[in-house]
């Protein structure tokens, strides 16, 4: 009797006894699903797993097609870069707190911008009203970025900074202060979020429409190849995707449907996938459902590397490789009980770590309610090193490979990613599906069926719709002071009367020139930057030229 | 004679979350109401100028970015200027319980926190609006 | 003055407010406006261009009716709009997103939008939009534009309140050409293919066209087919020396809708390719509507389709009253007595619904007295 016979034996045995067990005891439940909402079998065995070959499908760390991981050692190499998402107020206020972070032993920055910053509006622009400084820092020039960095060696840290549509700009900024500290841009590490696509459908600061939005990344990605070869062009970003409600395989989908759209306007563009694959990184989410995530990164992996090899035929491993930055699942956290969202940060940390992410930012407990504190934000940077030195998770590679039930939903995901991968192929990829508006669709019915299955209960999530107690309000939250839009609007008042007005001009028109014709955008955005020409006056150059997109709402 | 509660669902300022503007504006209309969407990036202008054109009811808003104490109040005074008491203004976000008191002192009659069930919403609006539908 | 005078008054010199009240009270059909209808001389049509944007869900109707707004603007002419979106047949409520496009033009005091849902009206517009469009109208908005729900085929009730329909297609949805031929192509008066920056947007035009050549050969009845007569008998009597006044009236704008899209001797009317999200074709797509006015107003077709228009309306109306009548409670009960008698085969059906009409006429008696 082979293997699989016996197992089948044993399986049959077991459901009979169940059945009498049943008669006897119902489960708690009629349907057990996963957090997505997928079904979930009372039990897991080798018989789920039959069609599955190692070698083929899950394979070595290192080693296509990445199930297992990037690196062959992971985390017993080095572990994952804990990097805090951090930034509000003032460039010194923001300044301030990096350097607390570095000194608490976080191993790399991730710059938040305030939402004017993000779409492109100096600090004195009428939208600009009331929020300066809010969700980030306030940067309008490279005055800004100058004392947001001041004292913190940009040879010796990786700075990720999440910025989107005028990534251009800020990438510019960036590669300026370092000029000033001597540093060349070839010696720069970090990371630019620069994933337009993700902003249409899920987090909504976008300028421009999706053609010259495409190009300002292309342009990014040839100037990078050449003269900052260690920066990741793009963080290709399911994270805000999962905010905005969808499922763990709409995540992976739906990212790497954009991560496709990408690499086919770069090749588009003339450059080689070789060239930029290598820099391309990702963005994900970590969801309370521990297996389901695991598996979902590992799912990710797996999809990328055959898309990359098979579609685009590209040669160099890689550019086979998925690299992931995580964040714990913001949406996940309740307003009541804060301190339960410790717990949950920590489950989301074990499913990032478990699923083989190379960095990782912990949200804190506070923010359902507000900015972190540097208290709360201490215990979320405290939640990952536990995780790193007391829980063993890292010490051995992909420690849940083989667990049946991990490897049949690694599986499931890859499927139903793959699937509507297809569909988006069929629309004629992820820009049109997106402005058809069928990525919106799926993701807001997604995100109404969550609601609603809070609301009736089936979904139970603990201090918010059970176990509720009455509760003080909390004290202690960060507030930014609203006169920090004054003070920019001053800064930049002073700014303007300092500088080589006539240099900023004729920048400007360099970039408007750039703009219009073909040229790479990189350079001419990079001298009007060294004249102190503000972020809104670059961007408004570039939407004169461009247009601004609007948004695509599916009701 | 047909009657509707109409509701404009407004997202004030540059914050792009619209998660929670979607699910609410859904449900709203799941419970029989007429919605008005207007999306993303709108100045307290508008949404007065949109809310008086459509002859709302309801003016629900949200904000996830912090800028509610500067935006919520705003729409207050404009409504105001214009001498408007007739609309009932409720808005939802990120909104830590200390700002509030101030909120619902400038005339916003509902806040409501992440967590709260569409019903509450749904209910709140049913059982405090300014004119009879 | 009483509460209705208050609000016409209010209505007249600007105030939004109770302009959009008014609406509401329309769409109530609330007989507390009925005086400031009155009072505003809102009943029958006045100068305003009343122009139809339809076509199939997906055509980007929202966002070119926000560029033909920019555009009209710009030509200094003040504009309203009146968007439907369908309600839910489950919940009666309705999730209205077409301002989404238009908004920016809010604050504009020469723009009034207004969103209404259909309550379960058929055809592609609300009930209350007729009487809406003449409200606005009188209180002197240049334009009136109404944008429909864009379901499909049955949008026909558009033609009956717009003195010119754009209908709008779009590349890439497959079989909306098909939708077209079906039945609806007969409304359009000028016919927009939108997101021409597509592929195939030149072969969704040329579809267009050869439809239209089709149905101008075959006779098919339309309304640019009357116009064209009209403006060849107009044409021919300028030529005559006596008519000056036609020759007057015959305007530039009417004659360049006849030669938009001539194809040797056949007369089309003018198929525009725009680009709505960039504004590209829309100015030339207002210069047709606007000509299409023009050549109405010339041939005096505007007048004979308003009055026919309104001939219409009025009937729909009363029909609508009469439903309405008997949903009252006596009457459902004499109603369902003669089904009664029908299901128990004492009754022929024409007989009963003969029965129906004496109960009506008794009801409209005594509701007259």
């Amino acid at each position: 009797m082979s293997d699989m016979d016996a197992i089948q034996k044993g399986a049959d045995a077991y459901d009979a006894g169940v059945k009498k067990s049943l008669a006897k005891f119902a489960e708690r439940k009629e349907r057990f699903v996963t957090g997505s909402k997928s079904p979930v079998e009372r039990l897991y065995t080798p018989l789920n797993n039959a069609g599955q070959d190692y070698v083929r499908d899950i394979g070595f760390p290192g080693d296509y097609p990445y199930t297992r991981g990037v690196q062959n050692t992971m985390y017993r190499g080095r572990l994952w870069t804990m990097r805090q998402y951090a930034g509000f107020s003032t460039a010194e206020e923001s300044n301030k707190r990096y350097k607390f972070l570095l000194e608490q032993g976080t191993t790399g920055l991730s710059v938040a911008f305030d939402l004017p910053t993000q779409i492109g509006y100096d600090s004195d622009h009428a939208l600009s009203q009331g929020e300066v400084g809010k969700v980030g820092v306030a940067i309008d020039s490279l005055a800004d970025m100058e004392i947001l960095f001041n004292g913190i060696p940009l040879d010796k840290v990786s700075t990720s900074m999440t910025i989107n549509a005028p990534a251009s700009v800020l990438l510019a900024m960036y590669i300026a202060v370092a000029e000033k500290q001597g540093v060349k841009p070839d010696q720069l590490n970090g990371t630019i979020q620069n994933d337009i696509l993700k902003e249409y459908v899920a987090r909504g600061t976008y300028i421009f429409p999706p053609e010259p939005s495409m190009r300002l990344i292309t342009d990014i990605f040839a100037y990078c190849s050449k003269e900052v070869p260690n920066w990741n062009t793009i963080s290709i970003s399911g994270y805000h995707i999962r905010e905005a409600g969808a499922t763990a395989a709409q995540e992976v989908a739906f990212t790497i449907a954009d991560g496709v759209a990408y690499v086919d306007a770069a090749i588009k563009a003339g450059l080689d996938v070789d060239d930029f694959a290598p820099r391309l990184s990702f963005f994900f989410n970590a969801h309370n459902d521990l297996f389901e995530e695991v598996a979902k990164f590992r799912a990710a992996r797996r999809v990328w590397a055959k898309i990359m090899k098979e579609r685009f035929g590209a040669k160099s491993p890689k550019s086979w490789m998925l690299r992931f930055h995580t964040q714990t699942g913001g949406s996940t956290l309740t307003a009541q009980q804060p301190d339960n969202n410790i717990v949950r940060v920590a489950i989301q940390t074990l499913a990032a770590v478990l699923g083989g992410t190379q960095s990782l930012h912990t949200n804190s407990k506070d923010e359902a309610l507000a900015l972190p504190t540097e208290d709360s934000v201490r215990i979320a940077l405290r939640t990952q090193q536990i995780v790193a030195y007391e829980s063993g998770a890292a010490e051995t590679v992909d420690p849940l490979a083989g667990s049946y039930y991990v490897e049949s939903l690694t599986d499931r995901i890859q499927k139903e990613a793959e699937a509507y991968i297809a569909r988006i192929d069929d629309m004629g990829g992820a820009v049109k599906a997106i402005e058809r508006g069928y990525v919106q669709q799926e993701i807001q019915d997604a995100a109404y069926a969550y609601q609603m299955d809070i609301e009736s209960g089936e979904r139970v999530v603990v201090g918010m719709n059970k176990f509720q107690i009455k509760e003080a309000p909390p004290s202690g939250l960060l507030k930014v002071d609203p006169k920090v839009g004054e003070d920019q609007a001053n800064k930049l008042r002073d700014l303007k009367a300092k500088r080589d007005n006539a240099r900023v001009a004729s920048s400007l028109e360099a970039v408007k020139l750039a703009a219009t014709g073909g040229d790479n955008l990189m350079p001419p955005i990079l001298d009007a930057v060294r004249a102190y020409a503000t972020l809104g006056e670059i961007c408004d150059v570039l939407r004169g030229v461009f247009g601004e997109y609007q948004q695509k709402v599916i009701l | 004679m047909e009657r509707k509660i109409r509701v404009l669902v407004a997202k004030p300022g540059l914050d792009g979350h619209d998660r929670g503007a979607k699910v609410i504006a859904r449900a709203l209309r799941d419970a029989g109401m007429e919605v008005v969407y207007t999306g993303l990036r709108q100045t307290p202008e508008q949404i007065v100028a949109a809310a008086l054109q459509e002859d709302v009811d309801v003016i629900a808003m949200s904000i996830l970015s912090g800028a509610h104490n500067h935006l919520f109040p705003r729409v207050m005074d404009i409504l105001r200027e214009r001498n408007v008491q007739d609309i009932l203004v409720i808005g939802g976000g990120v909104i830590p319980d200390d700002d509030i008191p101030a909120l619902k002192a400038a005339g916003i009659a509902g806040v409501f926190t992440p967590g709260t069930p569409t019903s509450a919403t749904i209910d709140f609006i049913k059982n405090n609006l300014k004119r009879s539908v | 003055m009483s509460d209705a005078l208050s609000l016409a008054d209010r209505a007249r010199t600007g105030d939004v407010r109770a302009r959009a009240r008014l609406i509401t009270l329309i769409e109530r059909d609330d007989p507390e406006r009925l005086g400031a209808l009155s009072a505003l001389r809102a009943s029958a049509r006045g100068s305003a261009h009343v122009v139809g944007i339809t076509g199939p869900p997906g055509a980007g109707k929202s966002t070119l009716t926000d560029k033909i707004v920019s555009e009209l603007r710009s030509r200094g002419r003040t504009v309203a709009v009146v968007a439907i979106d369908p309600s839910s047949p489950f919940t009666g409520g309705a999730l209205l997103g077409d301002r989404i496009r238009m908004n920016r033009h809010a604050t504009d005091e020469g723009v009034f939008i207004r969103s209404l849902a259909t309550r379960g009206h058929l055809g592609g517009l609300s009930r209350a939009t007729g009487e809406t469009v003449r409200l606005l109208d009188a209180l002197g908005y240049d334009d009136v534009i109404i944008e429909t729900v864009g379901v499909g085929q049955s949008e026909v009730d558009i033609v009956r309140l717009a003195d010119t329909v754009v209908l709008v297609s779009v590349p890439g949805l497959g079989d909306d050409i098909q939708a077209i031929k079906a039945g609806v192509m007969e409304i359009g008066d000028v016919f927009c293919v939108n997101k021409a920056d597509r592929d195939g947007a030149e072969r969704v035009v040329r579809e267009i066209r050869s439809m239209l050549e089709t149905a101008v050969m075959n006779g098919a009845a339309t309304r640019f087919s009357e116009l064209f007569a009209a403006l060849a008998d107009r044409k021919q009597a300028a030529r005559e020396p006596e008519n000056a006044d036609a020759r007057a009236h015959f305007s530039q704008g009417a004659a360049h809708h006849i030669a938009a899209d001539g194809h040797g001797s056949l007369e089309l009317p003018p198929v525009v390719a725009t680009v709505a999200e960039t504004g590209q074709g829309v100015r030339e797509l207002v210069d047709h509507i606007k000509a299409h006015e023009a050549g109405l107003e010339a041939t005096g077709l505007l007048a004979k389709q308003r009055r026919a228009n309104l001939a219409w309306e009025l009937g729909t109306e009363a029909a609508g009253r009469l439903v309405g009548l008997l949903e009252h409670e006596e009457r459902r009960e004499e109603v369902a007595a003669l089904a009664d008698a029908v299901l128990a085969r004492c009754m022929d059906f024409h007989d009963a619904v003969a029965g129906v009409e004496r109960s009506l006429a008794e009801a409209i008696r005594s509701k007259g007295s």
